[in-house]
């Protein structure tokens, strides 16, 4: 066992599978030789060669139809998206192709691919680097949406987006990609896809994120305890399609919630949970559900990105101000 | 200044029929069996058959919009016949012909313009792609298949088609690069009809050919008579056998003219000069196939009355299948969404057939 990053442990997990399946096939733009511009895929063109870990040209739309392409033959393609700002091209595959193929042909043609990458803000990056858009996935039926939020669920959660028998989204939030380490058995064990992970257990209120916000979260779960508030936190991280069971058995018990996202208020995956939970838990609410996110604004270039982004302290104003509610 | 050539380029044009069915050179040994000769009339003549009916469906209500290949038989019916069961086909809307010598049946093609998906779940050739509806997407999945091929070792090509139009696209020439790039045994059949619904070719591109657009992406790029179907059948059988044995990918453009609508939900008549297209009509593949038959004596109006006759047996047969087959019921929605459907999504697929049976119910 060693102590991983989470972009090590997404590394471990495709080199897992890459040894021990043959139908898996790795490509992306510098991700052969170089081993990709975050070294998610270091080492790995080195150990199985340029047959099965592949430079690509330069194009997402052609990366993603490729990626349809191979799957229908059954291969379980690993497709690099550079950064999520560019995915944009590769749109029309992934929602025309990918998310349609099972329903399209009766079940007839199935795709099990993953399409990984890397997104969010906090890391000084360029223009049309930072943003979270997540939510536009998340909206289109047939795809699944993952995104892990540390190193151990980085790996159980690549291994069965890799064996899951449909396309999965893979958003890794690069702000985090070394923030910590955990110690991560590399044995093959996955974590199940569709399940949300509840990570501290509290009786007070049910703060709920996913990805890079998690840290976040979990350290104000940590201020609230010293304030005398028990939060229970949970990672959503499959966020379609969403495990509601979890959340809903949560907001039953502790009746306030407050949801955490990087990503633009309106229209977002806070909102859907929003309305699943007024929806079918309204009766169990003591106070009004609670959402801290980004702006809906345009995500800023990197001299703002701090303002933009959710803060500790912005989830504890939140946070007491539901706690206070009568 | 001084300067050096550093690339070039020529594309060749194939033709051995002229509009009247007299040979233009030597032809290839296959033109000269006459069984061959006939059953590729017939396959034609199937297929014009077949979208007559289709589209008098479509105008009765019982079918939803439909693109006939009226005029541009030779070319789905040339490379459909030089593929093999093991190739695979990626079609498009307008690939009806080579959808029919793949194994796909008329029923599947009415069912799946009759908006059913059901048609899609082909009960021949397994491998191949449900049609591509939106443009170009379909010339990235027959690299990314003719990758898993090669990946794998086996001697297989695969088949995609595209309008002239559709050349206009990013996916087009991403497609077509990475082919080239990667060597990939695909062949791209461009089907030059003149028009993208209303937009003539000369809004399209300021390229001569569409075949040089292959140029672009290093790979071998012909033109041919897309009229002349002994010229489509004898360039594709030596694209796919390229394909098959490690030989990398060839674009070919075939030239001929849409001399229907585009689809029924088109009126082409708003836009196509009439005189033009009197010109074309002297022009189609099977007045030109015909004329060589008989000059070979190896087809009689006997021959074409008899033939007729069957051919709309054939196609009325497929109709009923089409018009008794099962409808689908709401569930179908749903259940080939994911492999297993979400838990969320349950109590929907519950409602949804509840509503059904409701309205079942209530008649």
């Amino acid at each position: 066992m060693a102590a991983i990053t989470l972009i090590e442990a997404v590394n471990a997990a495709m080199a897992y599978e890459l040894e021990h399946d043959k139908d898996v096939v790795l490509f992306g733009e510098d991700v052969g030789k170089n081993g990709g511009v975050f070294r998610a895929t270091d080492g790995l063109q080195k150990k199985y060669g340029t047959d099965r870990v592949i430079d690509s040209p330069l194009a997402e739309s052609m990366i993603a139809g490729l990626a349809v392409g191979m799957a229908a033959q059954g291969m379980k393609p690993i497709a690099e998206m550079q950064f999520m700002g560019f995915i944009f091209p590769a749109v029309d595959q992934i929602f025309c192709h990918a998310a349609r193929m099972r329903h399209r042909t009766r079940g007839r043609l199935t795709l099990p691919m993953v399409i990984r990458a890397p997104y969010g803000g906090g890391i000084h990056a360029p223009e049309h680097h930072s943003e979270s858009t997540e939510a536009l996935f998340a909206h289109i039926p047939g795809l699944k949406v993952v995104i892990p939020s540390n190193p151990s669920r980085a790996y159980g959660l690549m291994l069965a987006a890799i064996r899951d028998p449909d396309p999965v989204i893979f958003l890794e939030p690069k702000r985090v990609y070394r923030i910590v380490k955990h110690e991560v058995e590399d044995n093959g064990e996955e974590y199940p896809l569709e399940a949300c992970f509840v990570d501290r257990e509290g009786s007070d209120i049910t703060l709920i994120s996913w990805g890079a916000m998690m840290h976040e979260t979990l350290q104000a779960a940590e201020k609230l305890a010293a304030e005398g508030i028990d939060a229970e936190v949970i990672d959503v991280a499959t966020i379609s399609p969403i495990d509601m069971d979890t959340i809903l058995e949560s907001v039953q018990k502790t009746g306030r919630v407050c949801i955490v996202q990087e990503a633009p208020k309106s229209g977002s995956i806070g909102s859907e949970i929003a309305a699943e939970i007024a929806e079918k838990a309204i009766l169990s609410l003591l106070a009004p559900i609670g959402r801290v996110s980004g702006y809906d604004t345009v995500m800023p270039y990197y001299r703002l990105e701090k303002q933009y982004m959710p803060t500790v302290d912005r989830i504890l104003d939140e946070a007491r101000k539901i706690m206070e509610y009568k | 200044m001084t300067t050096t050539t550093v690339a070039s380029f020529e594309i060749k044009y194939h033709q051995y029929l002229d509009p009247q069915g007299k040979p233009t050179q030597e032809l290839p040994a296959f033109a000269k069996d006459m069984d061959k000769m006939r059953q590729l009339y017939r396959d034609m003549a199937l297929l014009r058959a077949f979208d007559a009916k289709a589209y008098a469906l479509q105008r009765t209500g019982k079918m939803g919009t439909y693109p006939a290949s009226l005029g541009q038989e030779a070319i789905g019916i040339g490379y459909g016949d030089a593929m093999t069961a093991e190739d695979v086909l990626i079609p498009y809307y307008r690939s009806t012909g080579a959808m029919l010598k793949h194994g796909i049946t008329m029923e599947e093609i009415l069912l799946y313009w009759g908006g059913d998906e059901s048609g899609s779940n082909y009960s021949v050739a397994k491998e191949d792609f449900p049609i591509c509806v939106p443009i170009a997407n379909q010339i990235i999945h027959a690299s990314g298949v003719a990758k898993a091929i090669q990946m794998r070792g086996q001697k297989r090509a695969v088949a995609t088609e595209i309008g002239e139009g559709g050349t206009s696209e990013g996916d087009f020439y991403e497609g077509i690069n990475v082919a080239g790039i990667w060597n990939l045994g695909v062949v791209f059949m461009v089907n030059n009809n003149q028009w993208a619904i209303s937009v003539p070719t000369e809004i399209q591109t300021a390229c001569e050919t569409y075949a040089q657009k292959a140029i672009a992406a290093g790979i071998e790029g012909v033109q041919v008579d897309g009229n002349d179907i002994i010229a489509v059948k004898q360039v594709a059988e030596y694209a796919f056998e390229k394909a098959r044995n490690g030989g990398g990918p060839t674009l070919i453009e075939a030239i001929t003219y849409r001399l229907c609508d585009h689809t029924t939900a088109d009126d082409a008549s708003r836009y196509d000069d009439p005189k033009v297209k009197e010109e074309a009509w002297k022009n189609e593949p099977m007045v030109r196939l015909r004329k060589y038959l008989e000059a070979n004596k190896a087809w009689s109006d006997k021959d074409e009355e008899a033939m007729k006759a069957e051919i709309a047996k054939e196609v009325d047969a497929a109709v009923k299948a089409y018009e008794e087959a099962p409808k689908p019921g709401p569930e179908l929605m749903f259940d080939h969404l994911y492999a297993e459907l979400p838990e969320l999504t349950k109590p929907q697929r519950e409602a949804a057939i509840k509503l059904a049976e409701k309205a079942r119910g209530a008649k």
